[in-house]
This record gives C-alpha cells, sequence and structure tokens, in this order.
C-alpha cells in the first residue's frame, strides 16, 4: 500500500515535469456521450471515439473529451461557450454549428427475426407491416421519423416506444430478437451494432424510398461540427476526413454501421 | 410546457416539444396581421362596455396579513386584505430593501413571509434563504442549499426555474430540480426531511410550489411531455413518506379512479379510458406532468389542479383523447381518489397544457350562486366550472383565437378548427394561441372588491413550418420549426381586468412583451405586476390606469406578494431575475439568430436583450 502511494506521487511528480512541454502541444477538445455506445463512452470504446483518436493524431492535438449528454442547449453551452471543439456525428445539415463535409451517410433500419421473413421492400406501405407491434425510438418529445411514417398509414396502434440512450441503447433491438415486438425501425448505427449481439438471428433492411414525403427522411449524411466562425479547424478537418476516408470506413464496418454511398449529399439530406 | 419545465431552461415550457421552434418575433413587424387574416375565422375577447364593480358575495379566507403560500390562500386569489397602499397614495411607494440571489435564471417564486421571516426559494440549485424582516435591512438569518445534482438542468424543459414554497406546521416546503421534496425547519434552516420523489433519467424535473392540504404536502412533476409519466403526489408533511400517487394516464388504479369518481360529461365516464384513449402502451410515456398549481376547497374537501399536455408533439402519433391529460382534476386530498375530470384539450394538438391556475370563486351565474372555479386556459378561454360537478358554465375567450371556434357548453366539448390541425411536413400558418397558450403558467388574482380577475397573459401566435434536422444521442430526425409572433395588435402580452361572471374584458394593457410574471390584489384598490423589460407595475384595480411603476434590474417573471410587516407597515415583495421560456434569451445568454432557442420563442423575443439583463434581486417597498 505504502510502495504504491509512494509510486503514485512519483509519477505524478515526473508528470507535472513533463507538464509544461505537453502543454506546448495543441489540444483538441471533443465533446461526447459518457455512455452512448456505439457512439462513444468513457471508455472511447465507441466508433466516434476511434474517430476522434485518428483525427488529432493527424492534427498533432492532444485528444481531450468533455463528457456531457447532447440534449437541449447543448450547443450554446458546450459548442458556444467554448467548452469543447469538436461533435464527431451529426447531422450534416444541422443548423446551429458549422458543419464539415460528410463523411459517411446511413439510414433507418427495418430490424426483423430473419426467420419471419417479412416482405419489406414497400417501406412503409409493405401489408406484413400491419398488425405488427413495431418498435421505435422515442427521442426526448418525438417518436424517431418512422414512427411519423407509421402515424401516416394509420399504423399508431402498433407503436412501441423505446428509449435508446445510455443503459437502454440495446433494448429496441433486444425486444426483437425477444419477439417482445415483431420488429423494430432503427438508426442503421444502433441497430448494425446490437443485431452483432444477437449472431444470425435478426435482419437488417435499410427503410425505402429514403424520404417520405412531404419532408421526411430516413437517410442522413454525417459530418464533424465545429463552433460556427471556426472555419480553420473546419478546413483542417476535411482535409484530414478525405485522407484517412478508408481508415474511417473501416471503422465503421467494424462497428457493422450500415453505409449507403456519399453521393449527392447535398440533395438527398436535404429536407424542405 | 412545455412551459419550460415546462419552464425551466428553454424551449422549453415544459411543453413545448417538438423540437425546435423558431420564433420569429418580430415585434410588430411579421405580423399577426397575417395569420388571422388568412382564416377568417379569429374569436376576440368580447369587451364589456357598462362595467360597474361587483362587490363579492363570497367569503375569503381570513387574512392575518402573512403570505405562507404562493396564491395566498387556498382559493388561489392572491388577494391581500391589506389597503394602506391605495389608488391615492401608491405614487409614493419607495424601494425599502434589496436582497441579490446571487443567480442569473429565471425567478419564479413568491417570496413568503411567516412570523416575521421571509423565505425565497432561487432557480437552480434552487437555496432557500430567511431574511429577518424584524431588522433593518432585513438580513439573512441563514441559507439552505439542497444541492440537486446539476445533471437535472439538462432535463429542465424551460429554464430551471423554481416557482416558490409552501409554509405549514412550522417548515417550508418546495421541490427541487432533481425532483427531491424537501421539508426545511422554518426557524432554524435546518433540513427536517427530504424525499426523491422523481428520477431525472426518465426525464422528469420539478419547478412547481407545493400546496400543504390537511398535513400532506401536494407536488407534481415537470419534464417534457413525451416519456415522461404525469403524477401528482402526497407526502406526509411530518416524515416525507408519500401517502398517496395520482398518475395522470393510465389504468384506473394508477389514476385513483374509483366509486366515487363521476365525471360531468359522459366522454370523461368509463372504465380505463387513461389506457383506452391512447395507443397501446403509449399512455407509459404520454406526458400530462403536473407543474402548474393547486387549489384547495375545505368545505367540499376537494383539491384542483390540471395536468400538462400530451406527447409526443406529433398528435397523429397519439390518436384518441389522451386522457387525462390537458384538464383537470378533482381530487380528495386525504385519499387522492378522483372525484371529476374534465378535458380543456382533448387530444391536445397545440402544446396546451392545463395547468394553469384554478381560483375557487362562489359568484352569481344565471341568477344563482355558484361554487364556481375561474380557469384561464392556454387554448385561449376563461372557463368558470362548477367546481362540485365539473360542469362548464361558461369559456370565453381572452386573447385571439384561430385554433378553435368555441367551447361546446353541452358536451363540454372544445371545437378544433379542422384546417389549423398541424400535419407534419405541411405549413400551418396563423395558429393562434400559438404554443405557450394565451396564458402560461403565470398565476392571476382575484379582487372582492371589484369582482375581476386580473390576468397576466401573452398575445402570440405562430406558424408550423418547415423541417429542421437535429439529433439526439447520435440519432437524427426532423422537426418543425415553429416561429412565433405577436398576435393582431402588434405586441406580446396584455395585463387585462376580466369580468369573470359577464366573461369580457373590462380594460387590458398591452405590453411589447408577454407578460411572465404573476398578479397580486390588494383591498387598496391597487394590483402589481411586473414585465418581461423589467418594470414593477401598480395598476388601478378598477380602471386599469398605471399609477407606479419602478424599474427594476432585470425582466419580471415572479410572483408580487404583499404583507405586514412587525412594524405595522404594508409592503410588496417581488423578484426580479428574467429567464423562464420567454425570458431565456436573456437569461441563457441564447443568441437571437439562433432560430430554435428556446423552442422558437426566442424569435419572438429577440428585442428583449436590449430592454433588461439578467439577475436575481429581491425588491421589497412601503410607503416613506
Amino acid at each position: 500500500m505504502c510502495s504504491r502511494s509512494l509510486r503514485l506521487i512519483v509519477t505524478v511528480a515526473l508528470l507535472s515535469l513533463l507538464f509544461p512541454v505537453l502543454g506546448k502541444a495543441r489540444d483538441l477538445r471533443v465533446c461526447a456521450d459518457p455512455n452512448n455506445l456505439p457512439f462513444s463512452n468513457m471508455k472511447q470504446q465507441g466508433f466516434e471515439n476511434r474517430i476522434a483518436a485518428l483525427i488529432a493524431k493527424d492534427l498533432g492535438a492532444n485528444l481531450t473529451y468533455v463528457w456531457q449528454r447532447m440534449g437541449r442547449g447543448f450547443v450554446r453551452e458546450y459548442i458556444d461557450k467554448s467548452k469543447c471543439d469538436l461533435l464527431i456525428g451529426i447531422p450534416s445539415n444541422f443548423r446551429p454549428v458549422l458543419t464539415t463535409t460528410p463523411y459517411y451517410r446511413s439510414t433507418y433500419v427495418f430490424v426483423s427475426r430473419r426467420v419471419r421473413r417479412l416482405e419489406l421492400a414497400a417501406g412503409f406501405d409493405s401489408p406484413d407491416l400491419r398488425r405488427l407491434k413495431i418498435g421505435v425510438q422515442v427521442l426526448e418529445e418525438e417518436y424517431a421519423p418512422p414512427g411519423e411514417a407509421l402515424a401516416r398509414r394509420g399504423l399508431q396502434a402498433g407503436i412501441v416506444g423505446f428509449d435508446t440512450t445510455g443503459d437502454g441503447a440495446e433494448s429496441i433491438v433486444r425486444a426483437v430478437a425477444r419477439r417482445e415486438v415483431d420488429i423494430a425501425v432503427v438508426w442503421g448505427p444502433l441497430a448494425g451494432y446490437f443485431a452483432r449481439r444477437f449472431p444470425g438471428s435478426l435482419t437488417l433492411t435499410p427503410v425505402e424510398p429514403e424520404v417520405d414525403p412531404p419532408g421526411l427522411p430516413f437517410t442522413f449524411a454525417i459530418s464533424m461540427g465545429v463552433r460556427k466562425g471556426n472555419l480553420a479547424l473546419r478546413d483542417e478537418l476535411e482535409k484530414i476526413l478525405a485522407k484517412r476516408q478508408p481508415e474511417i470506413l473501416n471503422i465503421l464496418d467494424e462497428y457493422k454501421v450500415p453505409q449507403i454511398p456519399l453521393i449527392s449529399i447535398a440533395r438527398a439530406s436535404s429536407v424542405n | 410546457m412545455r412551459s419550460p419545465a415546462k419552464s425551466a431552461s428553454l424551449g422549453w415550457r415544459n411543453g413545448w416539444s417538438r423540437i425546435f421552434v423558431l420564433a420569429v418575433l418580430q415585434v410588430g413587424l411579421i405580423g399577426l396581421q397575417d395569420a388571422p387574416a388568412e382564416s377568417g375565422l379569429v374569436l376576440q375577447p368580447t369587451v364589456e362596455q357598462n362595467y360597474q364593480p361587483r362587490q363579492y358575495q363570497g367569503q375569503l379566507e381570513p387574512d392575518d396579513g402573512q403570505w405562507v403560500r404562493p396564491a395566498k390562500d387556498y382559493a388561489s386569489t392572491r388577494y391581500s386584505s391589506l389597503d394602506q397602499i391605495n389608488a391615492g397614495n401608491v405614487k409614493n411607494l419607495k424601494l425599502t430593501f434589496t436582497f441579490s440571489t446571487g443567480m442569473t435564471r429565471g425567478h419564479e417564486a413568491a417570496p413568503l413571509v411567516v412570523n416575521n421571516t421571509m423565505y425565497i426559494v432561487t432557480p437552480f440549485p434552487n437555496n432557500l434563504y430567511a431574511l429577518d424582516l424584524t431588522k433593518p435591512g432585513a438580513p439573512m438569518k441563514w441559507v439552505y442549499e439542497p444541492l440537486p445534482t446539476p445533471a437535472s438542468q439538462g432535463v429542465a424543459c424551460c429554464d430551471v426555474v423554481n416557482r416558490g414554497a409552501s409554509y405549514d406546521d412550522g417548515k417550508i416546503y418546495y421541490n427541487t430540480l432533481d425532483n427531491q421534496t424537501v421539508a426545511v425547519d422554518a426557524v432554524t434552516g435546518k433540513e427536517v426531511w427530504k424525499t426523491r420523489v422523481g428520477d431525472i433519467n426518465k426525464g422528469e424535473s420539478m419547478t412547481m410550489a407545493p400546496l400543504v392540504v390537511k398535513g400532506k404536502v401536494l407536488v407534481g412533476n415537470s419534464g417534457g411531455e413525451f416519456g415522461v409519466r404525469g403524477w401528482l403526489t402526497a407526502l406526509d408533511g411530518k416524515t416525507g413518506k408519500i401517502a398517496w400517487r395520482a398518475y395522470t394516464a393510465g389504468p384506473d388504479k394508477d389514476v385513483l379512479i374509483g366509486h366515487r369518481f363521476k365525471p360531468f360529461y359522459p366522454q370523461d365516464r368509463g372504465q380505463d379510458l387513461g389506457v383506452k384513449s391512447w395507443p397501446p402502451d403509449s399512455w407509459k410515456i404520454g406526458g400530462g406532468g403536473v407543474w402548474g398549481w393547486i387549489s384547495y376547497d375545505p368545505q367540499l374537501n376537494l383539491i384542483y389542479y390540471g395536468t400538462a399536455n400530451p406527447g409526443p408533439w406529433d398528435a397523429e402519433a397519439r390518436p384518441g383523447d389522451n386522457k387525462f391529460t390537458a384538464g383537470i382534476f378533482a381530487r380528495d386530498p386525504d385519499t387522492g381518489e378522483a372525484v371529476w375530470f374534465y378535458q380543456f384539450s382533448p387530444h391536445d394538438l397545440y402544446d396546451y397544457d392545463g395547468v394553469n391556475e384554478n381560483i375557487l370563486l362562489d359568484l352569481p351565474i344565471n341568477g344563482q350562486t355558484r361554487k364556481v372555479l375561474v380557469h384561464p386556459d392556454r387554448n385561449g378561454y376563461v372557463y368558470v366550472i362548477d367546481r362540485a360537478t365539473g360542469e362548464v358554465l361558461s369559456a370565453n375567450a381572452f386573447a385571439p383565437i384561430t385554433t378553435s371556434r368555441g367551447v361546446d357548453l353541452k358536451t363540454g366539448l372544445l371545437q378544433y378548427v379542422e384546417e389549423k390541425r398541424p400535419i407534419t411536413g405541411k405549413v400551418v400558418r396563423g395558429l393562434c394561441p400559438s404554443a405557450p397558450g394565451a396564458k402560461d403558467w403565470q398565476p392571476s388574482a382575484f379582487s372582492p372588491r371589484t369582482g375581476l380577475l386580473y390576468i397576466p397573459h401573452n398575445h402570440l401566435c405562430m406558424d408550423e413550418e418547415d423541417l429542421q434536422p437535429n439529433y439526439i444521442a447520435g440519432t437524427p430526425y426532423v422537426g418543425a420549426n415553429v416561429r412565433m409572433y405577436n398576435a393582431p395588435g402588434g405586441y406580446g402580452g396584455e395585463f387585462t381586468g376580466w369580468d369573470p361572471v359577464e366573461g369580457k374584458v373590462v380594460w387590458t394593457n398591452p405590453d411589447r412583451f408577454p407578460v411572465w410574471s404573476g398578479a397580486l390584489a390588494t383591498a387598496g384598490d391597487v394590483v402589481f405586476y411586473g414585465t418581461l423589460d423589467g418594470w414593477f407595475k401598480a395598476v388601478d384595480a378598477k380602471s386599469g390606469t398605471l399609477l407606479w411603476q419602478f424599474k427594476t434590474g432585470s425582466g419580471i417573471i415572479g410572483q408580487p406578494t404583499t404583507y405586514k410587516g412587525p412594524d405595522g407597515k404594508q409592503y410588496v415583495a417581488i423578484l426580479s431575475g428574467v429567464g423562464g421560456w420567454a425570458g431565456a434569451i436573456v437569461a441563457g445568454g441564447l443568441d437571437a439568430r439562433d432560430e430554435s432557442a428556446a423552442l422558437g420563442f426566442a424569435a419572438a423575443m429577440k428585442d428583449l436583450p436590449h430592454y433588461t439583463n439578467k439577475g436575481g434581486m429581491l425588491y421589497v417597498f412601503a410607503l416613506p
């Protein structure tokens, strides 16, 4: 015990000697959710943590995290007040921040049990959806976009809401595997990551068409975001994202993020 | 809510949900002129031409010159019989002392006065200050700091406000943002008990002021309407143990509906309506928080309180009446049993919470004295309801209304206007009242000397526009932009003298911004209220004429109170400190160019930072 404390003190002392040197290096302060796999967590096990590390390395910066769940007022309190510099994954046309060109694009997917062989080619108009219990993510005050699409078709009675943040992230996919619901419509990165835990038993089908008119998209291009006006950092990031695209796509593949090619992003992701 | 928690941080009204409200409030510019004209269907309040003061014939509680609960008495009149300050001398009113809370968020609480001590609850972190009124300058006696978890700030919808405390049996009771009800010894400032009644991880927070009835502390929850399941809970005042909890939605046993439940209208009768009027299971996350006011009638032994709007915002996703949200319950305070319910806005489409105050009065209605409650609702009508039975006796517009064409007094049903139904992805313009309602949480006062109800309120409309991308915890989605603007006339708020018997406006004072403070009526025929740009005003109770005003350091969203000091003089107290949903643009330091700020309210309020700054301060006035 004693010697361990001693060692700790020595280490701390050494670190503080080193610190003036390290202090000269640049800091990259990333705002990230402390408990939100597959995106991020404090153990830095999420794909956004991996991508952040890659970026920081190319920037020659120290990667530091400001851990914060992103809810209302988040951009104002953290980005605008300069408590952190970077958001790793946000919709490309999210207006409160300055965004980079998109570095991947994903989609909401139907998650169903393979053995049910549901016919989902007609998307939300598929006759197979009628009379099913359908899991939908609850996002603060609203259902995720698939909830709206179901409501438009008179299928509200089938909706079962799931909180998919923090410790409950897996719940919606698990509910399909355990037959608590017949099917779920889940944002791709969540679905891909948690479906792995039920190998061979689940099928993921991208929602098509990509937009339910009027104005309801199911695919989103994803960018990094910085404080408005921080063009210098945004430009640096864009160069790195272009250069590291293969590595980034590899990371996304590792986490089984369903991806859609990044074409005509501006148009595809426009929701006007 | 959405009066943010529904009134705590922004946009958050507690009620708002949809995501972004983009408000463009360009006072007087965008106008209100379009909306209503385009629809051709606007209900406007009727003005009473030959008003004569009508002395109130009912009984009010005896007044000891103190102020022990936010609404003064159980009937929630906010009326004081003190008359030293009157219409003739109020012009001489002078500042006596001030006290800084050192906090910069919205200050909505009422200063209480008990045994020559003043008690003030601050916004998060919800400190309780006791000031000694027997000494010059009212020095601080003690401060109680409950240290709520900082994470609760992210849960509150509409600024991290607190609406104050109640005194009973030697203790001050209030709620913390992180869902704890606390009892503090009123003399020593020591905590007597603290009970956690809600969970921030479920999106719950607490902002309302408790009411203590027969030794039970009645408290309710706030929070985004969706995901949270609303409830009213009674705690034992001595021990803090939960005595009963009545949910807003769910099976009858959870809502405490039993054999005594006899609603007046057939649509509110039936088994398990709190389940059947929803898509399967969605009542579990359907909102209906209890973040407003509670009144109590000792003779009928009934409490009255309103329930918040249902979730999600997208009404298409929750077909049905969504009971028992956006309505009012009468319950037995001893057991929590429901006795009647009436729904102001069945299947709410516009964030019209039913949580506003209920003033219990005995009024002459059609030649008969009826025991009624008077309720100015977010949906734009002042309801007069028989408080024994739940029958609606009248419902008259007190602000411009385009979303409904009236209330059918036979069926009790709100008559929605079909063309104004919001459909996602479709632009719908000219929705009046806007999401914070014709009136949000800001409580009215009643004077028995004039027979008038004094209503601080909003004068806003909104458009639902295009969809904007957003994301929560990694998941992207789109939400509608809501844009709020001043209703016809080009101003954002009013302070109105209202005759509840005739259902008409006697006088009204327009204000540039929504009038977000409470009202205070006094026997001196002076009525007090504050404005978002910081003026504390005294007006003539009969005519509304401005008699006196004082510019405080920040915008006013607090509740004025009055009391007799140890020196026998009458004092008037108000907390200044802008914030709340409406004032969040100042208190939260929002960028007025950010359209999404404060769920769209910021746009409507974008001039406000030119008029006031943040900072919490108590102001107490008296005659020299």
